[in-house]
Protein backbone atom coordinates (compact mmCIF):
# COMPACT_ATOMS: atom_id res chain seq x y z
CA UNK A 1 0.00 0.00 0.00
CA UNK A 2 1.01 3.96 -0.92
CA UNK A 3 2.14 5.88 1.66
CA UNK A 4 -0.31 8.50 0.10
CA UNK A 5 -2.34 11.08 2.57
CA UNK A 6 -4.73 9.03 4.94
CA UNK A 7 -8.18 9.79 4.14
CA UNK A 8 -11.81 9.04 5.01
CA UNK A 9 -13.71 6.95 2.95
CA UNK A 10 -17.08 8.04 0.90
CA UNK A 11 -19.02 5.44 2.23
CA UNK A 12 -20.05 4.89 6.25
CA UNK A 13 -19.55 1.41 7.28
CA UNK A 14 -22.63 0.85 8.15
CA UNK A 15 -23.89 1.59 4.52
CA UNK A 16 -21.80 -1.23 3.44
CA UNK A 17 -22.63 -3.70 5.89
CA UNK A 18 -26.53 -2.85 4.73
CA UNK A 19 -25.45 -3.11 1.07
CA UNK A 20 -23.76 -6.17 1.51
CA UNK A 21 -26.63 -7.61 3.19
CA UNK A 22 -29.06 -6.84 0.74
CA UNK A 23 -26.53 -8.31 -2.51
CA UNK A 24 -26.47 -11.97 0.07
CA UNK A 25 -29.96 -11.69 0.70
CA UNK A 26 -30.89 -10.99 -2.99
CA UNK A 27 -28.75 -13.89 -3.97
CA UNK A 28 -29.39 -16.21 -1.34
CA UNK A 29 -33.11 -16.70 0.31
CA UNK A 30 -31.81 -18.40 3.22
CA UNK A 31 -29.81 -15.20 4.08
CA UNK A 32 -32.03 -13.68 7.24
CA UNK A 33 -30.62 -10.75 8.62
CA UNK A 34 -31.59 -10.07 12.36
CA UNK A 35 -31.48 -6.68 14.97
CA UNK A 36 -32.24 -6.02 17.73
CA UNK A 37 -34.16 -2.17 17.33
CA UNK A 38 -30.97 -0.77 15.98
CA UNK A 39 -31.47 -0.96 12.34
CA UNK A 40 -31.87 2.67 11.70
CA UNK A 41 -28.30 2.54 13.62
CA UNK A 42 -26.71 0.09 10.76
CA UNK A 43 -28.54 1.36 7.93
CA UNK A 44 -30.78 -1.83 7.63
CA UNK A 45 -33.95 0.00 7.65
CA UNK A 46 -32.83 1.69 4.32
CA UNK A 47 -32.90 -2.10 2.37
CA UNK A 48 -35.12 -4.02 4.68
CA UNK A 49 -38.52 -2.89 2.34
CA UNK A 50 -36.33 -4.67 -0.35
CA UNK A 51 -36.08 -8.15 1.23
CA UNK A 52 -38.66 -7.81 4.06
CA UNK A 53 -39.10 -11.65 4.42
CA UNK A 54 -35.57 -11.87 5.52
CA UNK A 55 -34.72 -9.04 8.11
CA UNK A 56 -36.43 -9.38 11.12
CA UNK A 57 -36.26 -6.35 13.74
CA UNK A 58 -36.09 -8.61 17.14
CA UNK A 59 -36.70 -5.61 19.65
CA UNK A 60 -34.75 -5.17 22.84
CA UNK A 61 -34.08 -8.42 23.27
CA UNK A 62 -30.24 -9.70 22.31
CA UNK A 63 -30.05 -12.60 24.40
CA UNK A 64 -33.53 -13.85 22.40
CA UNK A 65 -31.91 -12.57 19.05
CA UNK A 66 -28.97 -15.42 19.66
CA UNK A 67 -31.31 -18.00 20.42
CA UNK A 68 -33.33 -17.21 17.66
CA UNK A 69 -29.85 -16.90 15.47
CA UNK A 70 -29.73 -20.87 16.37
CA UNK A 71 -33.26 -21.87 15.91
CA UNK A 72 -32.70 -19.78 12.14
CA UNK A 73 -29.20 -21.76 11.80
CA UNK A 74 -31.04 -25.32 12.61
CA UNK A 75 -33.49 -25.29 10.01
CA UNK A 76 -30.88 -24.47 7.30
CA UNK A 77 -30.74 -20.66 6.92
CA UNK A 78 -27.91 -18.20 7.72
CA UNK A 79 -28.33 -15.13 10.29
CA UNK A 80 -26.44 -11.94 10.17
CA UNK A 81 -26.91 -10.60 13.56
CA UNK A 82 -26.06 -7.09 14.50
CA UNK A 83 -26.46 -5.30 17.61
CA UNK A 84 -23.95 -2.32 19.35
CA UNK A 85 -21.01 -4.90 20.13
CA UNK A 86 -21.46 -4.47 24.12
CA UNK A 87 -25.36 -5.88 23.22
CA UNK A 88 -23.76 -8.77 20.85
CA UNK A 89 -21.10 -10.08 23.68
CA UNK A 90 -21.22 -8.64 27.38
CA UNK A 91 -25.51 -8.81 27.11
CA UNK A 92 -25.83 -11.80 25.58
CA UNK A 93 -23.24 -13.92 25.73
CA UNK A 94 -24.13 -17.26 27.45
CA UNK A 95 -26.64 -17.44 24.65
CA UNK A 96 -23.75 -16.76 22.24
CA UNK A 97 -21.64 -19.32 23.68
CA UNK A 98 -23.79 -21.81 24.39
CA UNK A 99 -27.04 -22.27 21.91
CA UNK A 100 -24.37 -20.78 18.88
CA UNK A 101 -20.97 -21.94 19.83
CA UNK A 102 -21.15 -25.01 21.98
CA UNK A 103 -23.83 -26.58 19.43
CA UNK A 104 -21.99 -25.86 16.73
CA UNK A 105 -24.25 -23.90 14.83
CA UNK A 106 -23.86 -20.89 11.98
CA UNK A 107 -24.37 -16.95 12.78
CA UNK A 108 -22.51 -13.90 11.73
CA UNK A 109 -22.34 -11.47 14.18
CA UNK A 110 -21.49 -7.71 13.77
CA UNK A 111 -20.60 -6.13 16.81
CA UNK A 112 -20.93 -2.45 16.12
CA UNK A 113 -19.72 1.12 17.70
CA UNK A 114 -16.41 -0.40 18.52
CA UNK A 115 -14.84 0.93 21.86
CA UNK A 116 -14.92 4.75 21.62
CA UNK A 117 -16.43 5.31 18.66
CA UNK A 118 -19.78 4.64 21.18
CA UNK A 119 -18.74 8.48 21.85
CA UNK A 120 -21.92 9.86 23.46
CA UNK A 121 -23.80 7.02 24.35
CA UNK A 122 -20.88 6.33 27.09
CA UNK A 123 -19.74 4.15 29.37
CA UNK A 124 -22.74 1.62 28.82
CA UNK A 125 -22.41 1.40 25.54
CA UNK A 126 -18.56 1.12 24.88
CA UNK A 127 -17.41 -2.27 24.71
CA UNK A 128 -13.67 -2.30 25.26
CA UNK A 129 -13.76 -6.43 26.09
CA UNK A 130 -15.81 -7.40 23.29
CA UNK A 131 -13.17 -8.66 21.44
CA UNK A 132 -11.76 -10.65 24.98
CA UNK A 133 -15.15 -12.14 24.99
CA UNK A 134 -15.65 -13.71 21.17
CA UNK A 135 -11.73 -14.91 21.81
CA UNK A 136 -12.47 -17.15 24.29
CA UNK A 137 -15.00 -19.23 22.61
CA UNK A 138 -13.74 -22.49 21.17
CA UNK A 139 -13.52 -21.88 17.22
CA UNK A 140 -15.09 -18.72 16.97
CA UNK A 141 -13.75 -16.50 14.46
CA UNK A 142 -12.71 -12.51 15.41
CA UNK A 143 -12.35 -10.15 13.39
CA UNK A 144 -12.01 -6.23 13.58
CA UNK A 145 -13.05 -4.75 10.23
CA UNK A 146 -10.20 -1.39 9.92
CA UNK A 147 -12.15 -0.34 6.43
CA UNK A 148 -15.55 -0.87 4.16
CA UNK A 149 -13.59 -2.88 1.41
CA UNK A 150 -12.39 -5.41 4.34
CA UNK A 151 -15.81 -5.10 6.12
CA UNK A 152 -17.72 -6.02 2.80
CA UNK A 153 -15.26 -8.82 1.98
CA UNK A 154 -15.10 -10.42 5.02
CA UNK A 155 -19.12 -10.70 5.78
CA UNK A 156 -19.47 -12.50 2.07
CA UNK A 157 -15.99 -14.76 3.17
CA UNK A 158 -18.23 -15.37 6.10
CA UNK A 159 -21.09 -16.42 4.65
CA UNK A 160 -19.37 -18.94 2.73
CA UNK A 161 -17.96 -20.51 5.76
CA UNK A 162 -19.77 -22.41 8.35
CA UNK A 163 -19.51 -21.55 11.92
CA UNK A 164 -19.29 -18.81 14.85
CA UNK A 165 -17.77 -14.91 12.69
CA UNK A 166 -17.86 -12.09 15.04
CA UNK A 167 -16.71 -8.78 13.36
CA UNK A 168 -16.18 -5.71 15.17
CA UNK A 169 -16.54 -1.79 13.69
CA UNK A 170 -17.73 1.43 13.82
CA UNK A 171 -20.50 2.46 12.16
CA UNK A 172 -19.59 5.46 10.50
CA UNK A 173 -16.75 6.24 8.01
CA UNK A 174 -13.29 4.57 8.43
CA UNK A 175 -9.83 5.71 6.75
CA UNK A 176 -9.42 4.23 3.48
CA UNK A 177 -6.84 1.83 3.65
CA UNK A 178 -7.28 -1.19 0.95
CA UNK A 179 -8.48 -0.66 -3.22
CA UNK A 180 -11.35 -2.62 -4.34
CA UNK A 181 -9.46 -5.95 -4.71
CA UNK A 182 -7.28 -6.90 -1.94
CA UNK A 183 -8.43 -9.78 -0.40
CA UNK A 184 -8.78 -10.63 3.62
CA UNK A 185 -7.91 -14.57 4.06
CA UNK A 186 -8.70 -15.64 7.53
CA UNK A 187 -5.74 -15.76 10.24
CA UNK A 188 -3.83 -13.71 8.00
CA UNK A 189 -2.20 -9.97 8.91
CA UNK A 190 -1.93 -7.39 5.94
CA UNK A 191 1.78 -6.29 5.88
CA UNK A 192 0.69 -2.31 5.13
CA UNK A 193 4.69 -1.43 5.62
CA UNK A 194 7.84 -3.00 5.67
CA UNK A 195 10.70 -1.85 8.52
CA UNK A 196 13.37 -3.03 10.57
CA UNK A 197 13.23 -1.38 13.66
CA UNK A 198 9.96 -1.82 15.34
CA UNK A 199 6.85 -3.12 13.98
CA UNK A 200 3.48 -1.90 15.00
CA UNK A 201 0.97 -4.39 14.74
CA UNK A 202 -2.66 -2.80 15.07
CA UNK A 203 -7.03 -3.46 14.54
CA UNK A 204 -9.42 -1.45 13.27
CA UNK A 205 -9.30 2.14 13.75
CA UNK A 206 -6.01 2.28 15.18
CA UNK A 207 -4.83 0.98 11.63
CA UNK A 208 -4.64 4.82 10.68
CA UNK A 209 -3.09 5.68 13.86
CA UNK A 210 -0.18 2.97 13.53
CA UNK A 211 0.39 4.24 10.08
CA UNK A 212 0.38 7.54 11.13
CA UNK A 213 2.70 6.58 13.90
CA UNK A 214 5.28 5.26 11.40
CA UNK A 215 5.54 8.55 9.35
CA UNK A 216 6.39 10.32 12.83
CA UNK A 217 9.08 7.61 13.31
CA UNK A 218 10.04 8.10 10.00
CA UNK A 219 11.30 11.53 10.49
CA UNK A 220 12.83 10.33 13.32
CA UNK A 221 14.93 7.86 11.11
CA UNK A 222 12.83 5.02 12.62
CA UNK A 223 11.63 2.83 9.95
CA UNK A 224 8.96 1.17 11.66
CA UNK A 225 6.93 -1.92 10.33
CA UNK A 226 3.09 -1.71 9.90
CA UNK A 227 0.81 -4.74 10.35
CA UNK A 228 -3.17 -4.78 10.00
CA UNK A 229 -4.18 -8.02 12.16
CA UNK A 230 -7.69 -7.70 11.09
CA UNK A 231 -7.94 -11.46 11.94
CA UNK A 232 -7.87 -11.37 15.69
CA UNK A 233 -8.30 -14.94 15.89
CA UNK A 234 -6.73 -17.29 14.28
CA UNK A 235 -4.05 -15.13 14.67
CA UNK A 236 -1.25 -14.70 11.96
CA UNK A 237 1.74 -16.24 14.00
CA UNK A 238 3.47 -16.75 10.74
CA UNK A 239 3.56 -13.09 9.63
CA UNK A 240 4.19 -12.23 13.92
CA UNK A 241 6.93 -14.41 14.03
CA UNK A 242 8.31 -12.62 10.65
CA UNK A 243 8.02 -8.93 12.22
CA UNK A 244 9.89 -10.69 15.37
CA UNK A 245 12.59 -12.02 13.76
CA UNK A 246 13.18 -8.85 11.72
CA UNK A 247 12.02 -6.12 14.37
CA UNK A 248 12.57 -7.09 18.05
CA UNK A 249 10.13 -5.06 19.28
CA UNK A 250 6.43 -5.37 18.58
CA UNK A 251 4.12 -2.73 19.79
CA UNK A 252 0.29 -3.79 19.58
CA UNK A 253 -2.70 -0.89 19.28
CA UNK A 254 -6.03 -1.70 19.93
CA UNK A 255 -9.14 0.33 20.56
CA UNK A 256 -9.83 -1.97 23.21
CA UNK A 257 -8.64 -3.28 26.54
CA UNK A 258 -5.40 -4.47 26.54
CA UNK A 259 -6.05 -7.74 28.64
CA UNK A 260 -7.98 -10.47 25.91
CA UNK A 261 -7.85 -8.49 22.76
CA UNK A 262 -5.15 -8.16 19.77
CA UNK A 263 -2.27 -7.59 22.54
CA UNK A 264 -3.05 -10.29 24.26
CA UNK A 265 -3.64 -12.68 21.11
CA UNK A 266 -0.45 -11.42 19.58
CA UNK A 267 1.60 -11.61 23.21
CA UNK A 268 0.39 -15.13 23.72
CA UNK A 269 1.02 -15.84 20.58
CA UNK A 270 4.83 -14.89 20.25
CA UNK A 271 5.89 -15.76 23.55
CA UNK A 272 5.33 -19.97 22.64
CA UNK A 273 6.86 -19.19 19.16
CA UNK A 274 9.62 -16.08 19.67
CA UNK A 275 9.66 -14.31 22.62
CA UNK A 276 10.43 -10.95 21.88
CA UNK A 277 9.61 -7.69 24.06
CA UNK A 278 6.02 -6.53 23.13
CA UNK A 279 4.23 -3.76 24.20
CA UNK A 280 0.60 -2.69 24.07
CA UNK A 281 -1.26 0.35 23.69
CA UNK A 282 -4.74 0.18 24.21
CA UNK A 283 -6.82 0.78 27.25
CA UNK A 284 -5.90 -0.12 30.58
CA UNK A 285 -8.20 -0.51 33.69
CA UNK A 286 -10.86 1.90 32.33
CA UNK A 287 -14.53 2.10 32.03
CA UNK A 288 -15.92 3.42 28.46
CA UNK A 289 -17.17 7.61 28.87
CA UNK A 290 -18.90 9.81 26.71
CA UNK A 291 -17.02 12.25 24.46
CA UNK A 292 -15.87 12.91 21.00
CA UNK A 293 -13.96 10.05 19.44
CA UNK A 294 -10.53 12.60 19.59
CA UNK A 295 -10.90 13.59 22.99
CA UNK A 296 -11.50 9.77 23.87
CA UNK A 297 -8.63 8.86 21.68
CA UNK A 298 -6.37 11.24 23.51
CA UNK A 299 -7.82 10.28 26.82
CA UNK A 300 -7.23 6.45 27.09
CA UNK A 301 -3.91 7.01 24.91
CA UNK A 302 -4.88 5.63 21.71
CA UNK A 303 -3.28 8.02 18.95
CA UNK A 304 -0.08 7.86 16.94
CA UNK A 305 1.69 10.43 18.90
CA UNK A 306 1.45 7.94 21.90
CA UNK A 307 2.61 4.97 19.66
CA UNK A 308 5.38 6.96 18.23
CA UNK A 309 6.60 7.76 21.98
CA UNK A 310 5.89 3.98 23.36
CA UNK A 311 8.74 3.27 19.96
CA UNK A 312 11.22 5.96 21.21
CA UNK A 313 10.85 5.31 24.73
CA UNK A 314 11.71 1.24 24.10
CA UNK A 315 14.40 1.83 21.32
CA UNK A 316 16.46 4.06 23.60
CA UNK A 317 15.76 6.86 22.03
CA UNK B 1 -51.11 21.96 40.97
CA UNK B 2 -49.85 25.42 40.56
CA UNK B 3 -46.38 25.26 41.94
CA UNK B 4 -46.31 21.70 40.31
CA UNK B 5 -47.51 22.94 36.22
CA UNK B 6 -44.09 24.85 36.93
CA UNK B 7 -42.08 22.33 38.11
CA UNK B 8 -43.13 19.96 34.75
CA UNK B 9 -42.72 23.44 32.67
CA UNK B 10 -39.36 23.93 34.01
CA UNK B 11 -38.49 20.49 33.61
CA UNK B 12 -39.06 20.42 29.92
CA UNK B 13 -37.84 23.94 29.23
CA UNK B 14 -34.44 22.82 30.35
CA UNK B 15 -34.84 18.96 28.86
CA UNK B 16 -34.99 21.16 26.03
CA UNK B 17 -32.44 23.60 26.79
CA UNK B 18 -29.84 20.93 27.32
CA UNK B 19 -30.03 18.85 24.16
CA UNK B 20 -30.63 21.89 22.11
CA UNK B 21 -27.39 23.53 23.52
CA UNK B 22 -25.61 20.14 22.55
CA UNK B 23 -27.55 20.14 18.98
CA UNK B 24 -28.23 16.25 19.95
CA UNK B 25 -29.74 13.47 21.56
CA UNK B 26 -32.95 11.47 22.87
CA UNK B 27 -35.58 14.00 22.66
CA UNK B 28 -38.67 12.31 22.31
CA UNK B 29 -38.45 10.02 25.58
CA UNK B 30 -36.98 12.41 27.48
CA UNK B 31 -39.70 14.57 27.00
CA UNK B 32 -42.14 11.56 27.42
CA UNK B 33 -41.56 11.45 30.88
CA UNK B 34 -41.60 15.25 32.40
CA UNK B 35 -45.30 14.59 33.75
CA UNK B 36 -43.84 11.97 35.37
CA UNK B 37 -40.44 13.30 37.38
CA UNK B 38 -42.97 16.31 38.19
CA UNK B 39 -45.05 14.27 39.93
CA UNK B 40 -42.55 11.72 41.82
CA UNK B 41 -40.04 15.06 42.48
CA UNK B 42 -42.67 17.31 42.96
CA UNK B 43 -45.11 15.72 45.00
CA UNK B 44 -44.93 11.79 45.80
CA UNK B 45 -40.72 11.31 47.10
CA UNK B 46 -38.91 12.54 49.95
CA UNK B 47 -36.09 12.98 48.14
CA UNK B 48 -34.02 15.91 48.55
CA UNK B 49 -30.32 17.32 48.95
CA UNK B 50 -30.58 17.25 52.75
CA UNK B 51 -31.63 13.10 53.04
CA UNK B 52 -29.92 12.08 49.80
CA UNK B 53 -27.26 10.29 51.50
CA UNK B 54 -29.51 8.19 54.12
CA UNK B 55 -30.89 5.18 53.09
CA UNK B 56 -34.43 5.17 54.12
CA UNK B 57 -36.24 7.59 52.64
CA UNK B 58 -37.92 7.21 48.75
CA UNK B 59 -35.69 6.00 45.91
CA UNK B 60 -35.72 6.56 42.25
CA UNK B 61 -34.00 4.19 38.92
CA UNK B 62 -34.27 5.65 35.92
CA UNK B 63 -34.17 2.52 34.34
CA UNK B 64 -34.64 3.83 30.45
CA UNK B 65 -31.77 5.85 31.08
CA UNK B 66 -31.73 7.36 27.80
CA UNK B 67 -33.74 10.00 29.30
CA UNK B 68 -31.21 11.28 31.88
CA UNK B 69 -31.48 14.63 30.41
CA UNK B 70 -35.41 14.72 32.03
CA UNK B 71 -33.78 13.72 35.12
CA UNK B 72 -30.33 15.99 35.01
CA UNK B 73 -33.06 18.96 34.69
CA UNK B 74 -35.50 17.79 37.32
CA UNK B 75 -32.43 16.89 39.75
CA UNK B 76 -31.06 20.41 38.63
CA UNK B 77 -34.03 22.28 39.90
CA UNK B 78 -34.21 20.22 43.39
CA UNK B 79 -31.06 22.15 43.95
CA UNK B 80 -28.63 19.07 43.14
CA UNK B 81 -26.30 20.99 41.00
CA UNK B 82 -26.31 24.31 39.56
CA UNK B 83 -28.43 25.34 36.59
CA UNK B 84 -26.11 25.97 34.39
CA UNK B 85 -23.89 22.53 35.13
CA UNK B 86 -27.25 21.35 32.74
CA UNK B 87 -25.76 22.93 29.35
CA UNK B 88 -22.87 20.53 30.03
CA UNK B 89 -24.74 17.73 29.04
CA UNK B 90 -22.00 15.30 27.26
CA UNK B 91 -19.13 17.49 26.54
CA UNK B 92 -15.99 16.02 26.90
CA UNK B 93 -15.11 15.24 30.56
CA UNK B 94 -18.59 16.08 31.41
CA UNK B 95 -20.47 15.15 35.14
CA UNK B 96 -23.71 14.71 32.54
CA UNK B 97 -23.38 11.66 30.51
CA UNK B 98 -26.23 10.48 28.15
CA UNK B 99 -26.84 7.58 30.37
CA UNK B 100 -27.25 8.37 33.97
CA UNK B 101 -24.00 7.70 35.95
CA UNK B 102 -24.56 7.29 39.88
CA UNK B 103 -20.78 8.06 40.35
CA UNK B 104 -20.74 10.94 38.21
CA UNK B 105 -24.12 13.31 39.11
CA UNK B 106 -25.44 14.50 42.25
CA UNK B 107 -28.77 12.93 42.90
CA UNK B 108 -28.52 9.99 40.49
CA UNK B 109 -28.88 7.00 42.46
CA UNK B 110 -27.57 4.20 39.82
CA UNK B 111 -26.27 3.70 36.60
CA UNK B 112 -28.18 2.79 33.99
CA UNK B 113 -28.22 2.46 30.48
CA UNK B 114 -28.18 -0.68 29.52
CA UNK B 115 -32.13 -1.09 29.38
CA UNK B 116 -33.86 -3.57 31.05
CA UNK B 117 -31.59 -3.35 34.18
CA UNK B 118 -32.74 -0.72 36.32
CA UNK B 119 -35.75 -2.35 37.07
CA UNK B 120 -34.12 -5.38 38.63
CA UNK B 121 -31.84 -2.76 41.05
CA UNK B 122 -35.22 -1.00 42.01
CA UNK B 123 -36.61 -4.45 42.70
CA UNK B 124 -33.41 -5.49 44.65
CA UNK B 125 -33.58 -1.77 46.23
CA UNK B 126 -37.49 -2.50 47.34
CA UNK B 127 -36.83 -5.78 48.40
CA UNK B 128 -34.21 -4.45 50.72
CA UNK B 129 -36.20 -1.99 52.31
CA UNK B 130 -38.93 -4.23 52.77
CA UNK B 131 -36.60 -6.54 54.70
CA UNK B 132 -35.24 -3.73 56.90
CA UNK B 133 -38.80 -2.65 57.89
CA UNK B 134 -38.59 0.72 55.98
CA UNK B 135 -41.92 2.41 54.63
CA UNK B 136 -40.75 4.01 52.28
CA UNK B 137 -41.03 3.79 48.24
CA UNK B 138 -39.23 2.97 45.31
CA UNK B 139 -40.02 3.85 41.98
CA UNK B 140 -38.97 2.94 38.71
CA UNK B 141 -39.63 4.40 35.15
CA UNK B 142 -39.48 1.87 32.62
CA UNK B 143 -39.87 2.63 28.79
CA UNK B 144 -42.47 0.08 26.88
CA UNK B 145 -39.48 -0.84 24.21
CA UNK B 146 -37.65 -1.66 27.45
CA UNK B 147 -40.05 -4.14 28.47
CA UNK B 148 -39.26 -6.20 25.39
CA UNK B 149 -35.54 -7.08 27.06
CA UNK B 150 -36.63 -10.66 29.42
CA UNK B 151 -34.70 -9.09 32.21
CA UNK B 152 -37.73 -6.85 33.05
CA UNK B 153 -40.16 -9.76 32.93
CA UNK B 154 -37.60 -11.42 35.46
CA UNK B 155 -38.14 -8.77 37.92
CA UNK B 156 -41.81 -8.64 37.43
CA UNK B 157 -41.86 -12.34 38.39
CA UNK B 158 -39.08 -11.22 41.64
CA UNK B 159 -41.41 -8.67 42.60
CA UNK B 160 -44.31 -10.30 42.76
CA UNK B 161 -43.43 -13.09 44.74
CA UNK B 162 -41.59 -10.87 47.26
CA UNK B 163 -44.94 -8.71 47.49
CA UNK B 164 -43.06 -5.79 47.23
CA UNK B 165 -46.12 -3.37 47.67
CA UNK B 166 -43.70 -0.55 48.21
CA UNK B 167 -42.42 -0.73 44.10
CA UNK B 168 -44.30 1.52 41.90
CA UNK B 169 -42.82 0.71 38.73
CA UNK B 170 -44.15 3.73 35.81
CA UNK B 171 -44.60 2.34 32.40
CA UNK B 172 -43.53 5.23 29.48
CA UNK B 173 -45.91 3.83 27.38
CA UNK B 174 -45.07 6.57 24.48
CA UNK B 175 -45.95 3.70 21.60
CA UNK B 176 -42.70 3.84 19.69
CA UNK B 177 -39.14 2.15 20.85
CA UNK B 178 -36.06 3.37 18.56
CA UNK B 179 -36.40 1.92 14.98
CA UNK B 180 -40.13 3.29 15.59
CA UNK B 181 -43.63 2.18 16.53
CA UNK B 182 -43.57 -0.71 19.12
CA UNK B 183 -46.94 -2.42 17.26
CA UNK B 184 -44.12 -2.90 14.24
CA UNK B 185 -41.50 -4.04 15.93
CA UNK B 186 -42.88 -6.03 19.11
CA UNK B 187 -46.47 -5.45 20.05
CA UNK B 188 -46.80 -5.01 23.60
CA UNK B 189 -50.39 -5.76 23.49
CA UNK B 190 -52.52 -4.94 26.99
CA UNK B 191 -49.88 -3.95 29.51
CA UNK B 192 -51.96 -3.28 32.29
CA UNK B 193 -53.23 -7.34 31.96
CA UNK B 194 -49.95 -8.73 31.26
CA UNK B 195 -48.62 -6.97 34.75
CA UNK B 196 -51.89 -7.78 36.75
CA UNK B 197 -51.77 -11.44 35.15
CA UNK B 198 -47.56 -11.53 36.37
CA UNK B 199 -49.15 -10.90 40.10
CA UNK B 200 -49.26 -6.49 40.07
CA UNK B 201 -51.69 -3.90 41.20
CA UNK B 202 -51.70 -1.89 37.88
CA UNK B 203 -53.71 0.51 35.94
CA UNK B 204 -53.50 2.95 32.66
CA UNK B 205 -53.68 6.66 32.64
CA UNK B 206 -52.92 9.52 30.77
CA UNK B 207 -49.47 10.11 31.40
CA UNK B 208 -49.76 13.95 30.21
CA UNK B 209 -52.17 14.50 33.19
CA UNK B 210 -50.21 15.01 36.36
CA UNK B 211 -53.26 14.67 38.30
CA UNK B 212 -53.98 11.30 37.14
CA UNK B 213 -50.56 10.26 37.73
CA UNK B 214 -50.86 11.16 41.40
CA UNK B 215 -54.14 9.74 41.75
CA UNK B 216 -53.31 6.22 40.55
CA UNK B 217 -49.82 6.14 42.90
CA UNK B 218 -52.15 7.31 45.27
CA UNK B 219 -54.88 4.92 44.68
CA UNK B 220 -51.81 1.62 43.91
CA UNK B 221 -50.66 2.47 47.59
CA UNK B 222 -53.76 2.05 49.13
CA UNK B 223 -53.94 -1.84 48.29
CA UNK B 224 -50.93 -3.34 50.35
CA UNK B 225 -50.29 -6.82 48.93
CA UNK B 226 -48.91 -5.97 45.76
CA UNK B 227 -46.62 -4.01 43.59
CA UNK B 228 -47.43 -1.55 41.67
CA UNK B 229 -47.53 -0.96 37.89
CA UNK B 230 -49.07 2.29 36.20
CA UNK B 231 -48.78 2.35 32.60
CA UNK B 232 -48.54 5.56 31.56
CA UNK B 233 -50.17 7.25 27.60
CA UNK B 234 -47.93 9.13 26.65
CA UNK B 235 -46.16 10.64 23.31
CA UNK B 236 -42.84 10.52 22.30
CA UNK B 237 -41.87 13.77 22.33
CA UNK B 238 -44.54 15.22 24.40
CA UNK B 239 -45.35 18.59 24.93
CA UNK B 240 -43.66 19.89 21.94
CA UNK B 241 -46.22 19.79 19.30
CA UNK B 242 -43.61 19.74 16.23
CA UNK B 243 -41.94 16.62 17.81
CA UNK B 244 -44.44 14.72 18.88
CA UNK B 245 -45.40 14.61 15.45
CA UNK B 246 -42.09 13.81 13.66
CA UNK B 247 -42.44 10.26 13.12
CA UNK B 248 -38.54 9.72 13.77
CA UNK B 249 -37.99 10.91 17.25
CA UNK B 250 -36.13 9.16 19.26
CA UNK B 251 -32.66 10.30 18.65
CA UNK B 252 -32.48 13.81 16.85
CA UNK B 253 -30.07 15.75 15.33
CA UNK B 254 -32.38 18.68 14.29
CA UNK B 255 -31.72 20.50 10.85
CA UNK B 256 -31.12 24.37 11.10
CA UNK B 257 -34.94 24.56 10.69
CA UNK B 258 -35.59 22.15 13.34
CA UNK B 259 -33.37 24.37 15.59
CA UNK B 260 -35.50 27.18 14.62
CA UNK B 261 -38.80 25.39 15.68
CA UNK B 262 -36.94 24.25 19.17
CA UNK B 263 -35.74 27.56 19.88
CA UNK B 264 -39.04 28.86 19.15
CA UNK B 265 -40.68 26.20 22.16
CA UNK B 266 -37.98 26.75 24.49
CA UNK B 267 -38.53 30.97 24.13
CA UNK B 268 -42.26 29.90 24.44
CA UNK B 269 -41.53 27.73 27.52
CA UNK B 270 -39.39 30.52 29.09
CA UNK B 271 -42.29 33.02 28.68
CA UNK B 272 -44.59 30.33 30.60
CA UNK B 273 -42.51 29.86 32.98
CA UNK B 274 -41.43 33.63 33.61
CA UNK B 275 -45.08 34.45 34.16
CA UNK B 276 -46.07 31.67 36.08
CA UNK B 277 -42.91 32.49 38.18
CA UNK B 278 -44.32 36.08 38.52
CA UNK B 279 -47.82 34.86 39.66
CA UNK B 280 -46.33 32.38 42.60
C1 LIG C 1 -29.81 -3.51 26.32
C2 LIG C 1 -29.95 -2.38 25.36
N1 LIG C 1 -30.17 -2.63 24.06
C3 LIG C 1 -30.26 -1.62 23.18
C4 LIG C 1 -30.14 -0.32 23.58
C5 LIG C 1 -30.20 0.81 22.56
N2 LIG C 1 -31.40 1.60 22.76
C6 LIG C 1 -31.40 2.77 23.45
S1 LIG C 1 -32.90 3.44 23.63
C7 LIG C 1 -33.63 2.18 22.75
C8 LIG C 1 -35.10 2.16 22.54
C9 LIG C 1 -35.84 2.22 23.84
O1 LIG C 1 -37.23 2.21 23.65
P1 LIG C 1 -38.17 2.62 24.86
O2 LIG C 1 -37.80 1.86 26.08
O3 LIG C 1 -39.56 2.51 24.41
O4 LIG C 1 -37.76 4.12 25.12
P2 LIG C 1 -38.47 5.46 24.61
O5 LIG C 1 -39.23 5.15 23.37
O6 LIG C 1 -39.37 5.85 25.71
O7 LIG C 1 -37.38 6.44 24.41
C10 LIG C 1 -32.66 1.26 22.34
C11 LIG C 1 -32.93 0.06 21.55
C12 LIG C 1 -29.89 -0.09 24.95
N3 LIG C 1 -29.71 1.13 25.45
N4 LIG C 1 -29.82 -1.14 25.81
Amino acid sequence: MSMTELKLEEKEMRQVYSETILELAKKDPNVIALDADLMSSISLNKISPQISDQVINCGIMEANMMGVAAGFSLTNKIPFVHTFAQFATRRAFDQLFVSLAYAKLNVKILGSDAGVTAEHNGGTHMAFEDLGLVRLIPNATVYEASDSTMLRKLLIQNYKEYGVHYIRTTRKKAVKIYDENETFPKGKGKLLRDGTDVCIVASGIMVAEALQAARELEKKSIDAMVIDMYSIKPVDAELLTYAAEKTGLIITAENHNVIGGLGSAVAETLSEIKPVPIKRVGVREKFGQVGKVEYLKEFYGLTANHIANIALENLGK
Amino acid sequence: MNDLELFRDQIRLWTLKQLHHLGFGHYGGSLSIVETLAVLYGKEMNVTTENFKEVDRDHFILSKGHAGPALYATLALKGFFPMDMLLTLNQNGTKLPSHPDRNLTPGVEMTTGSLGQGFSVAVGMATSLKLSGSTHYTYTIVGDGELNEGQCWEAAQFAAHHRLNRLVVLVDENKKQLDGWTKDIIETFDLADKFRSFGFWSTRVDGADMEAIHQAIIEGKEQKEKPICIILDTTKGQGIPYLEEKEANHHIRPSDEEKDIIRQAIEELEKKVSEKEAGR
